[in-house]
Parts: structure tokens; sequence; C-alpha cells
């Protein structure tokens, strides 16, 4: 019966619903999970990343966080290929705006750019839309760090913690529970590792298996970005008592790869 | 060339003035003119140079600093404003009939109350500058405020030095250009401040 109204963005159904953009987002909740949490002196974005074969080539780049200017990054739960023209599209918007008035863009109206584009496939026909959510991290003088979280609807909002992707409901309740208005940047990496390892499917974590991000001050005022190295997430893991135990094998296995044998 | 554009910045405080005078050729047609435009709460834009390219120019750089407000809820920054208006000249420049217009730009950053004054020529030239002028004031005055701008003065100083300025080209500047009209830009917004243009200045 909702075949009729299945296969066009642009058409409601009876009982006012876009189906299209609903199952954009039900793509979304089989994704891998993607976290951000907002802190007093910065901001964490961490993702699952799904491992689908021994084969692949894990320590190639990040694939579900993205740098789309000098003072934001986004983490990515959904198609990864819909993903990256949307980067693309906010990465050029972003340039315009610097070189048009010599600033960095507000988050907020990057965030708003990227969310007109998104809804405009919900109505315009013969088009899908993007299977993506965002979750944004950035700061601007105006209002300092922010953390935003869009969705195929081309909705968009504030948050202080947010989660998107497979089991994004109780990661959600978790960051509700645990969540501590200005708690510092170190203690939201606590919370962030501790949250993905309850809600993701293995127990015990390695820096395969997540991506790690941070936007932050430095002493002297200046705004960084940093997507972590392995080394880094690994240190972050076992500080918490998250890290899954190396064989020995497979301790070697890397240390081969990395002499490049 | 013949019209006066001033700018002083101070401690919290960016001072503009403009002559009075509308002239075609060697007639006055108004002694009362406004050569200036307000962009949003704290930028001010004061403009001279072809006769109908200077409001149109000036307006379009208004309307547009407007709609970025209101679609933003935020105002634009001075220095963002700046380098908008820079774009703007420079497209012009490269069109088939540009615009005749030159500016300066001054206000208070929404933010940080950090003063700033912009000077923007019709070739699209843009510098911060402490002080500024325009025209053939730039002869008589740069000199002046070379000696006595400091850049922490206070708003009544800098309106001393603008009567100093307003002195000098009454002395020597051949042209009655009726006057200045005179606006100070704070963290409090824009007001015109009262300045008195019916002082006698004997030449030398």
């Amino acid at each position: 019966m909702s075949r009729r109204y299945d296969s066009r963005t642009t058409i409601f159904s009876p009982d006012g619903r876009l189906y299209q953009v609903e199952y954009a987002l039900e793509a979304i909740s089989h994704a891998g999970t993607a976290i951000g949490i907002l802190a007093k002196d910065g901001i964490v974005l961490a993702a699952e990343r799904k491992v689908t074969s021994k084969l692949l080539e894990q320590d190639t780049s990040a694939e579900k966080l993205y740098i789309l200017n000098d003072n934001m990054i986004c983490a990515v739960a959904g198609m990864t290929a819909d993903a990256n023209i949307l980067i693309n599209y906010a990465r050029q918007a972003a340039q315009r705006y610097l070189l048009t008035y010599n600033e960095d863009i507000p988050c907020e109206q990057l965030v708003r750019r990227l969310c007109d584009l998104k809804q405009g496939y919900t109505q315009h026909g013969g088009l899908r839309p993007f299977g993506v959510s965002f979750i944004y991290a950035g700061w601007d003088p105006q209002r300092q760090f922010q953390l935003y979280l869009s969705n195929p609807s081309g909705n968009y909002g504030g948050w202080k913690a947010t989660s998107s992707g497979a089991n994004h409901a109780s990661a959600q309740s978790l960051l509700k529970q645990d969540y501590k208005e200005d708690c510092t940047l170190k203690e939201a990496c606590g919370m962030a590792v501790k949250v993905l390892s309850k809600t993701m499917d293995s127990t015990k974590l390695s820096s395969e298996k997540i991506e790690f991000a941070t936007v932050g001050q430095t002493k002297d005022g200046k705004i960084y970005h940093k997507l972590w190295s392995a080394e880094e997430i690994t240190a972050l893991l076992k500080e918490h008592d998250l890290a899954k135990d190396e064989t020995t094998e497979e301790r070697r296995a890397r240390h081969d790869r990395r002499e490049g044998k | 060339m013949p019209e006066v554009l001033l700018g002083i910045t101070g401690k919290d405080f960016t001072l503009i003035a403009a002559s009075k005078a509308a002239m075609r050729g060697a007639t006055i047609l108004k002694a009362a003119d406004d050569k200036t435009r307000q962009l949003n709460k704290h930028t001010l834009m004061a403009f001279s140079g072809e006769a109908g390219d200077t409001v149109q120019f000036a307006e379009y750089i208004q309307a547009n600093a407007q709609l970025y407000s209101m679609r933003n809820e935020t105002d634009l920054s001075p220095s963002a404003l700046a380098h908008f208006v820079r774009g703007e000249l420079a497209s012009s420049l490269r069109s088939r009939k540009p615009y005749n217009v030159n500016l300066l730009l001054g206000g208070v950053d929404p933010i940080t109350h950090q003063p700033s004054l912009y000077w923007l020529d019709y070739l699209a030239s843009l510098a911060p500058v402490p002080y500024a002028a325009h025209g053939y004031a730039q002869y008589y005055c740069l000199s002046l405020l070379d000696k006595h701008h400091q850049p922490d003065i206070t708003l009544e100083r800098g309106m001393e030095l603008l009567t100093l300025c307003a002195d000098e080209l009454k002395r020597r500047l051949p042209i009655d250009f009726k006057g200045l009209i005179v606006k100070a830009v704070t963290k409090d917004g824009i007001k015109e401040m009262p300045f008195d243009n019916d002082k006698v200045v004997k030449g030398t």
C-alpha cells in the first residue's frame, strides 16, 4: 500500500509522512555509532568504525571524522559516499565565506548551509535524500564551543552531548546519565570511550574500531582540532581500562606492518 | 576630491567626519548633505567620489549588511564588512562600468569592543589605519594627525583633533566645504556629535 508513496521523496503519505526521509533515518540507525560531547574547554567527537574484513587496509585515513574548516570538524553516521558530497560542499561554503569576509564562517551558519541542501533533497522530485547524519563540533567568537546534530530531513539542533547511528537511543540515555555541566575535555574524552564501549557490540575496544577527534584551545587562546592517532586512542583506552589485550602475534603483525615487511 | 572625509580611532571609539557640501562642478547644491550610511549597530561608512555612484554603492552595501543581520541574527564585524566591501569594489573595478567611490569604514567590534577604521578607495585598496583621510583633506590633515594622534586617546581628545583638522582645512583649502558632520561609533552604537562649524578661522 505504501509503495504508491515510497517512490517519490516529494509526496506525503495520507497520514502525513515522508517515507523516503524516514527510510534514510532508518539507514543511519544501522551505521556505526558516532557521539559528541561538549566540554567547557573543548569538544570531543568519537565514532565507531565497522570493521568489515580482515583484509581491508585499516590504517588509511579517517573515514568517519572529517575536518570542515579551521574551526570545525564533524563526525558522520550513515552512508560515507553521501557524506563525501556534503563535506565537499561544506568545505567550499566555508572557504567562500572566508574569501568574502576574511573571517571563519560562524558554526551555525555552516550547519544551516548544509541543512538547506539536505532539505532540498526532501522536496525536489526524482532525488533521494542524503543518507547521513552529521555531528558537528566547532568554535566561533560569538558562541564559543558548539555541538550540532543534523539529519537527512534537514533539521538540526545544538546539543551538550549527542549521538547518532546504531544504538543511538541507548548512547543518548547513557550520555544523559553521565553528562556533567562544565566537565573538562579530558573528562569528556573518558566519558566518550565509556559510552562507546557500552553501545558497541564488542566489549573490548581497540584503536582499529574507533576514531577520535577533539576541538580545543591552546594556552595562548588559539583554536585547534586534532584527529587522534592509533597510539593516542590506545593510550586513552588503556587509561580507562577498556583496551583489548593485544596477543603477542597481533603485536608482531602490527610491528611488521609498520616496518613495511 | 573637494569632499572631506576624516576618520580617527581612539581607546574605545571611532570618529568619522564628512563635509556637508554636495557639489556639482563649482556649484554647491546642498549645504547639509550626509555622506555617511550606518551599516549595522556599530559600523559606519563614509563615502566620496562620483555623484550617483556614491549613494548607490553605499546603500547597496548597507542593504547587504542589513540582509546579513536579518538572516543570521548577528551583525558582521567591521573587519568582515570592510573585506566584503573591498571584494565588491574589486569586482566592480573589473566590470564594464566601475563604481568611482572612496570610503572610510569605522566601527567597534561587537564582541571585543575594539575600535577599528578601514581606508578604501575605488581601486579596491584596503588598509586598516589608526586615522585616515580622503581627497584633498589628506594633504592638510594627515600631518596634523601624525603629530597629535595617540592610539589610546579619549573621545573628547578625538573631537579636539577633528577641530584642529577642520581649522586647518578652513585656513588652507580654497573651497568652502560647508563644515563637517561628525559621528562617533562606540560599543553603545552610533551617534552624531555636536560640532561647531561656525567658527571663523583667519588665513595665515
